[in-house]
């Protein structure tokens, strides 16, 4: 239990930061840098580290890859959604976050990840 | 050319305080989400949640709400204006997976050596190749631009 209240608040902390840096920084395409930003990753791989040792982050951040390029994927639907579609916000977000997964499951799979 | 890069900390006030919680209640539960799956379904899983685009629902969605209460003290209706700034932010985010992707190949190459090493080096990676990244892209639409306003005006109209 201890272990994913450190969790909740190192993630809450390191996500907020990186939010905050986002919402400071001009122009607007620039401050989308940091809607990629390893956040999550930063929060995670240490406790990672801490239980699984070295071997058990490098596998995470092999998987991470696949993540990325499904977060990529994951960008410019959204962008089309919004400029194409005229989705608002919420939902295209939403509703992308199915084409993440098959996006991130596919190239893992693609990459011979094995759980 | 003047710095393309500013800060803007008068944008700080207009985010309410529960929209802060928000986004720490949001990444505090992707950090917890991910080590839910790593423990259910191993490391190799839980690696893809590292990179789950949660956090950016929300940061779209105030960008978008920001863009509208702006647009709308000034009597104007701010729809579209919103979904093109939450767009705009959406297309910094597919330049940032770049530096993500660099992020993940310079950590799992340095893991091994040293801990601190891997975090320094990735979180550097990260940052440098988002900010060639998005250098790179502005500049090509710099480049773009000019072309497209030369030659003769029959050809500019299509």
């Amino acid at each position: 239990m201890t272990e994913y209240v450190i969790r909740f608040l190192v993630g809450g902390v390191v996500v907020s930061a990186f939010a905050l840096l986002g919402d400071v920084l001009r122009p607007k395409s620039f401050a989308g840098l940091f809607g990629a930003a390893p956040s999550v990753a930063l929060a995670t791989l240490g406790i990672a580290i801490y239980q699984h040792g070295e071997s058990g982050a490098a596998t995470q951040t092999l998987s991470m890859m696949a993540g990325a390029l499904a977060l990529a994927v994951y960008s410019v639907v959204v962008c089309q959604l919004l400029i194409r579609a005229r989705m608002r916000a919420l939902p295209a977000t939403l509703l992308s976050i199915v084409v993440w997964l098959i996006a991130a499951f596919g190239f893992w799979t693609l990459a011979g990840g094995q759980a | 050319m003047s710095a393309p890069i500013r800060i803007s900390p008068s944008s700080l006030r207009e985010g309410r305080w529960y929209e802060y919680v928000v986004r720490f209640a949001l990444g505090g539960a992707a950090t917890v989400f991910t080590g839910l799956i790593s423990s259910l379904y191993g490391a190799s899983v839980g690696g893809l949640f590292l990179a789950l685009p949660a956090i950016f629902c929300a940061s779209a969605t105030l960008i978008e709400k920001h863009e509208i209460r702006r647009k709308r003290e000034a009597g104007l209706a701010g729809e579209r204006r919103g979904e093109e700034a939450a767009a705009l932010d959406a297309a910094g985010a597919s330049l940032g997976t770049l530096g993500m992707l660099a992020f993940a190949g310079v950590f799992w190459l340095l893991i091994e050596r040293s801990v601190a090493y891997a975090f320094v080096g990735a979180s550097l990676a990260w940052l440098c190749v988002s900010v060639v990244a998005w250098f790179v892209r502005r500049k090509l639409r710099f480049v773009r631009r000019p072309e497209r306003n030369s030659g003769p005006a029959i050809s500019r109209s299509r």
